[in-house]
């Protein structure tokens, strides 16, 4: 009954997301006020019935119903009940339920907290994100229905595969959904603009908040991402430049610049047609990085669905809504003339800079993801294009734009003079130089890592001086604090966010440095890794809820003193007959200790040990961007509902 | 604080003079147009993919191996001492007279304990397999197989892994199919699954078969 209900509540989703669409889009147009005026609870009751129809599914997952086809397939009654939850989404048939979920989310809060929009501006902006919800509620329940019976039942599920079995990964696609998703609502004002033919200031300040808070929660996602597959596939890796982790950077870039020329929108009214090309964009990537993963075309361990109807449905969708997008952008564009004047050197150079930088890192990684796919389809050869290319393509974009990084924020608006910015970063490039020849010395003249300490150095200290420079920490010390809080949120945050990019330059410096060593170890013996020695005292049998291990204890000790006891298993899971390693790790977030239990053959152990420095850094610096973010979004000036008079007194320079 | 320009100066902007239209008005257009144009063309290209993953033509999983549609290059492999099996030499592969599986493994491969299982079933369903042990001790194949279940039938030790590289070996575990006549069909370079054995070997061995 609940699989039913679950089913008939996606149907009636599709219904009144389509009613949306249609008052929506034909009520704006006509100018009817109650039209438009019936699409925000037409939002909000897709949301109730998507929400209704996620909990119907997690409820079967929940009490292991195998009469539902999709539980049986992915799930198992031996699991414990966070993974049984989590295993919802962990398919392709319920992470489209999610997907649909967080887009009548996003849709709900549009029509919540949209109340103050113009309401043409707000009822297409729905009607948008509806067409949007009825494409993907159509391919749910056409190829993809995650209620489907059947019938004789049997027995147990076949269980959801052991490494997805796991905290990181669980909350990874939520969050990643969330990015993805939210740049359907920027996706949403920027054809509402197109159709409306208007750019202005009101609408960069809608548009930047939205676009803030999906590339925050992109950022956490990828970062949740990268760091499961740096402890659970055991490689000691954090990125492969796999297909599918690139499909998720694309939209992340391109949603980075959308958030930066957005500020350009509001302020200076200029850079308007790019704005809403970035928009389309971002979604438009985002939808490639479905298809990517759906359809089957590409290769990967991500890769959910092999099936070419579905890619072809999903095609289509991507077709409808990218080429449905572009092909407005050339109708409509030319229309939105910019009304600014521009000068290279000023606050908004220094911002085309940054996208211009950005959107070409974004074309490199777009084309080494699709180059192999399109070089196998049209010349028949098969070529992989790895980690050396995507390295060197983008480190002499990522330079630029990391020095830029630092100075931009300091540049005033309209027209700047480059050479009193530059004054006041003398020491945050001091700072730099120094990391730079520290790291030089200490690591035996390994130029790569120690350009990247040298960057993070400067990112951290240009960070920290735009903010010292702007609450005048050093030349009116008493009056800072009380500067401090005035300072608009949005400056503090900007201020975080980049210095967390410099944190996670600051790790991936540090795994430059990684060191590793394989050995055979009986247990007694003891193995020596970059001043540490770990001494393997013996391999036991251990058994979990839905598991049996084999656990290697690890006692790791440095100048005769005991630093810590590492416990690497190999786990054996009997429902789906597979094995996966799970690495033990300790971190005292300089370094991570990391150790990865092998085979065992003639009495002993093969173990694989790795010294990471700053690993943690990578992730920390992703949560500290992804904090700026936030701190960005609690500005006065972003709470778009707030009056004129009140925006104008929270943006004042304190 | 001094370098940021007053709130009403950053507002000011907003009434500056317009630009000057751009002098060439096509151009203007056709950058307009160009994003739909290249959407349009990967568009093309995926619905291209989409098509030959149904007819077989394109397929991103595959490695690619030179000795598809050849016969295997000239080897000859020394048996597996202890195991009761033949050793496996290119004669024995020449004309088999049904299709047959040649399989690389290692006892030090993860993925080849994966598969095993698979291996297994197809020798019981009576599909001939035969065996190369690449770069591994003798007497560690010879526990693996002990401990897994023997499915070869015939079983060459390529201890230096000379023969791979003849055979361009990707890694391992590694699986051949040869039709009838001795003729490469098919190479998978990863673990045998389930989903391989539906969707791809067992199409395979019926068309040969």
């Amino acid at each position: 009954m609940i699989p039913e209900l679950g089913h008939f509540a996606l149907a009636l989703a599709l219904a009144l997301s389509a009613a949306q669409a249609v008052f929506g889009l034909w009520g704006a147009q006509r100018g009817e006020a109650r039209l438009m005026a019936a699409a925000p609870p037409l939002a909000a009751g897709v949301l109730l019935a998507v929400a209704v129809s996620l909990g119907c599914l997690m409820w079967s997952f929940a009490v292991n119903d195998t009469t539902v086809m999709n539980v049986v397939q992915n799930s198992h009654s031996a699991k414990p009940m966070l993974y049984k939850l989590t295993g919802t989404w962990g398919n392709h048939e319920g992470s489209l339920v999610l997907w649909v979920f967080i887009l009548a989310l996003c849709g709900g809060a549009v029509a919540l907290f949209g109340r103050d929009l113009p309401s043409r501006l707000q009822a297409r902006v729905l009607a948008v994100l509806g067409l949007v919800t009825v494409g993907f509620l159509a391919f749910t329940l056409g190829t993809s229905n995650p209620f489907e019976r059947v019938w004789p039942p049997p027995l147990d599920g076949q269980g959801l595969n052991p490494i997805l079995q796991d905290p990181g990964l669980a909350f990874h696609p939520p969050l990643l959904y969330l990015g993805y998703v939210g740049y359907a609502v920027t996706y949403a004002f920027a054809i509402a603009a197109l159709i409306e033919g208007r750019v202005d200031a009101a609408w960069g300040r809608w548009v930047r908040p939205w676009a803030l808070a999906a590339w925050a929660f992109l950022t956490l996602g990828i970062a949740l991402g990268s760091w499961w597959a740096y402890y659970e596939l055991g490689w000691g890796g954090y990125w492969f430049w796999d297909p599918v982790e690139n499909a998720s950077l694309l939209p992340w870039l391109a949603g980075a610049a959308l958030l930066h020329s957005a500020i350009v929108v509001e302020k200076r009214e200029a850079l308007k047609t790019w704005t809403v090309f970035l928009a389309l964009l971002a979604f438009g990537l985002s939808l490639l990085g479905t298809f990517l993963v759906r359809s089957g075309v590409l290769n990967s361990v991500h890769a959910f669905a092999n099936d070419p109807d579905r890619g072809v449905f999903i095609l289509l969708l991507m077709m409808a809504y990218v080429g449905g997008g572009f092909a407005l952008f050339a109708w409509r564009a030319a229309a939105m003339a910019p009304t600014g004047v521009f000068a290279p050197l000023s606050r908004e150079g220094g911002l085309v800079l940054n996208n211009l930088l950005l959107c070409s890192i974004a074309a490199v990684v777009l084309v080494g993801t699709l180059y192999p796919m399109f070089a196998d389809l049209l010349l028949g050869q098969k070529i992989s294009v790895g980690p050396p290319f995507f390295n060197m393509a983008t480190f002499p974009l990522v330079v630029p734009l990391l020095a830029a990084m630092g100075v931009g924020p300091m540049l005033p608006w309209k027209r700047a003079r480059l050479w009193p910015v530059l004054q006041r970063l003398w020491w945050a490039a001091l700072g730099g130089m120094a990391a730079l020849l520290l790291a030089l010395a200490l690591s035996g003249w390994r130029v790569l890592p120690a350009l990247g300490f040298a960057a993070g150095a400067w990112l951290i200290l240009a960070a920290a001086t735009d903010i010292a420079d702007r609450i005048a920490l050093f030349s009116r010390p008493r009056a800072a604090w009380a500067r401090a809080r005035g300072l608009p949120r949005a400056a503090w945050g900007a201020a975080v966010a980049h210095a967390g990019v410099g944190v996670t330059i600051l790790g991936l410096a540090g795994m430059g440095l990684a060191q590793e060593k394989l050995t055979l170890m009986r247990p007694g013996d003891a193995a020596t890794l970059a001043g540490y020695t770990y001494r393997l005292e013996g391999v036991e049998d251990v058994t979990g809820p839905n598991w049996t291990a084999r656990r290697a204890t690890l006692t790791v000790t440095r100048d005769g003193r005991e630093v810590t006891v590492l416990r690497p298993e190999r786990r054996n899971f009997p429902v789906g007959r597979m094995v996966t390693t799970e690495a033990s790790i300790h971190t005292n977030w300089l370094v991570d200790l990391y150790a990865v239990l092998g085979e065992e053959r003639d009495g002993g152990a093969v173990v694989r040990l790795h010294h990471n420095p700053l690993a943690p850094w990578i992730w920390l610096g992703a949560a500290i961007m992804a904090l700026g973010g936030g701190i960005s979004l609690s500005d006065r000036r972003m709470r778009v509902s707030a009056p004129a008079a009140k925006l104008a007194r929270g943006q004042a320079p304190a | 604080m001094s370098a940021r320009l007053p709130e009403g100066m950053e507002r000011g902007g907003g009434t500056a003079p317009p630009e000057a239209p751009p002098r060439n008005p096509w151009r203007r257009r056709a950058l307009l147009l160009a994003p739909l144009g290249l959407a349009a063309a990967a568009g093309l290209g995926f619905l291209g993919m989409l098509r030959g993953l149904r007819t077989g033509d394109y397929d991103p999983r595959g490695v690619p191996s030179a000795l598809i549609g050849r016969p295997v290059p000239d080897f000859v492999l020394p048996p597996l001492e202890g195991s009761g099996r033949p050793g496996l030499a290119a004669a024995d592969l020449r004309a088999p007279g049904r299709p047959v599986l040649v399989n690389f493994f290692a006892s030090w491969c993860l993925p080849c304990v994966v598969e095993h299982p698979m291996l297994m079933r197809l020798s019981r369903q009576g599909v001939p397999v035969h065996g190369v042990s690449y770069k591994d001790r003798p007497a560690d194949s010879l526990a693996f197989l002990r401990r897994h279940g023997n499915p070869y039938d015939r079983l060459g030790v390529d201890e230096p892994g000379r023969v791979a590289i003849e055979w361009g070996l990707y890694g391992v575990p590694e699986t051949y199919l040869l039709d009838r006549e001795g003729i490469i069909r098919w190479r998978w370079a990863g673990p045998l699954t389930e989903e391989v054995l539906r969707h791809d070997l067992e199409p395979l061995l019926r068309r040969h078969a």
